[in-house]
């Protein structure tokens, strides 16, 4: 296996007229293999958003550089999509149409696209909803079309910031596992950001660890736990303890 | 009251009648007092005038024959400050250079009401129709153009960014994204501006004209024929309602994703 998105001395600065710098990323390096589930934990609000817009090429890092397939990125592209925090379905197309977009921009041919559509929309239970507009859609079917919209442009690397954090429990259960079935049934590699521990020990193969601001990776934690995962298993449990500490331990 | 209808539509139309009913009786009586004599025109008299001018003619023409005036100017300004209108809104919206071209202008010209062009289109277009398109280009043009501008700075950033990281290309974000989302505010604008160009027409047929329902009051009033004022008015009133509720159901049709459209 190969590095296919490495994160190179990451540094980002908010400068503020009126305020001392904001240094909200310091040094952040790792790496992630082809197909591999990254999960990028840390508490509250340490940057991980601004990790995710600079991966995304959305956001410009003050220094450093994210090689994605050994290329540096410049701007944002389908290469790298993001499943956003607040979805950012487009509200003016209908879910078929949003999962369809990225497909249909670039030009793809219109039976193929649609087909491929209908297959994702199926494969997350949205079947008999692909005509609705996102204003009459749930916060988690929303969610399953940001997810399917980001999966259909075919990305190195996908990108979740965080895309649970609105949902309420019961669905955030629902919607992890129906992120590891969609990964499994074509293999992608994902970096997902949360501040759940119990979410990043569910989903991840390896943990990548932050500590608060200005963030820095602490530590990479790889998780063996085969899948489905037991969220009251001893060694989740004892990981979990572990990996608290980390976060908890004092700067 | 013990009255109760379960259908939330049919309750509305039910109320909506009973108030206009209600101003009917409370008119019917008003105009058999003596006082009002020459005041208000029974009620039932201006129904019937407006039903005997259905067929025969008040001037040159029928009621519709006037009403067909008076929309013809409407729809020949409307369309052409539609079409104008939308163009240099996006053009003053979305482009760096239409915006320091235009803008300056614009908000002069935004400032000057309607029936403030009416001596000046006389004297550049006589009192033909043309200077009647003129006055309702103008003033309406300028109400869907600050719609149009409006609805292109509303596009919120974040969806821009979203459409370039699905692989949207620079040159593809106006018609991809910004005229979309711009829709339901471009629609506002031209509901507000159609009501606004069947004002100006009945201003403008009132300063100068021989048809049309403008020139119906008018001549109304010039021949002290009260029953004649209040029939335009109820039909100007008639027409102003339907034209607002065409465009509302277009838009619920052309805008169905977004609440407003609702």
């Amino acid at each position: 296996m190969s590095s296919i998105l490495k994160i190179n001395n990451i540094n980002k600065v908010f400068s503020n007229e009126n305020a001392a710098d904001n240094n909200v990323l310091s040094d952040v390096n790792f790496e992630v293999e082809e197909n591999e589930f990254i999960v990028v934990f840390g508490p509250g609000q340490c940057g991980k958003t601004t990790l995710i817009n600079i991966i995304a090429g959305l956001e410009k890092a003050s220094s450093g550089d994210v090689l994605i397939k050994d290329v540096p990125v410049t701007k944002a592209g389908p290469d790298r999509a993001v499943v956003f925090q607040n979805i950012q379905l487009f509200p003016w197309l209908t879910a078929l149409k949003n999962v369809e977009y990225s497909m249909k921009i670039r030009g793809f041919d219109k039976a193929d696209y649609r087909k491929e559509a209908m297959k994702y929309l199926e494969l997350v239970g949205l079947k008999g909803f692909e005509n609705a507009y996102p204003v009459k859609l749930s916060g988690g079917m929303k969610q399953r079309v940001g997810i399917e919209r980001a999966y259909c442009t075919k990305p190195d690397v996908m990108l979740m910031d965080e895309p649970f954090g609105a949902l309420d429990a019961q669905t955030r259960y629902l919607m992890q596992d129906e992120v590891i079935r969609i990964c499994n049934t074509e293999k992608r590699t994902v970096v997902f950001i949360t501040n759940n521990i119990e979410e990043a020990l569910y989903l991840a193969d390896r943990i990548v660890v932050m500590s608060d601001c200005p963030s820095t990776v602490k530590e990479v934690v790889t998780i063996d736990l085969p899948h489905p995962r037991n969220r009251m298993d001893s060694e989740f449990l004892r990981l979990r303890k572990e990996i608290s500490q980390m976060v908890n331990r004092k700067r | 009251m013990a009255l109760r209808i379960k259908n939330e539509g049919l309750r509305k139309l039910f109320w909506g009648f009973l108030s206009i009913f209600l101003v009917f009786v409370l008119w019917f009586f008003a105009s058999r007092l003596e006082s009002m004599q020459n005041l208000l025109p029974n009620p039932l008299d201006v129904l019937k005038f407006i039903g005997v001018s259905v067929f025969s003619k008040v001037g040159k023409t029928t009621l519709f024959g006037h009403l067909y005036w008076s929309m013809t100017r409407v729809m020949t300004g409307y369309v052409l400050a539609s079409i104008v209108g939308i163009v240099l809104g996006f053009f003053c919206g979305w482009s760096k250079l239409g915006a320091s071209l235009i803008k300056p202008i614009y908000s002069v010209l935004r400032s000057i009401p309607s029936i403030a062009w009416i001596p000046l289109a006389i004297l550049w277009f006589g009192i033909g129709e043309e200077s009647k398109y003129f006055i309702i280009f103008i003033s309406t043009m300028l109400i869907i153009m600050t719609n149009v501008i409006d609805g292109v700075k509303d596009v919120d950033d974040s969806y821009l960014d979203v459409a370039r990281m699905l692989g949207t290309k620079e040159n593809q974000l106006f018609f991809h994204v910004v005229l979309p989302c711009a829709v339901p505010q471009i629609f506002n604008g031209l509901q507000v501006a159609l009501g606004a160009a069947w004002a100006t027409v009945i201003a403008a047929e009132m300063v100068r004209s021989s048809k049309g329902v403008g020139w119906l009051i008018l001549m109304g009033q010039t021949s002290m024929n009260m029953t004649q004022v209040f029939a335009g008015i109820i039909v100007i009133g008639l027409i102003g309602l339907f034209l607002a509720l065409v465009m509302r159901w277009l838009e619920s049709k052309l805008c169905a994703w977004n609440v407003r459209g609702k």
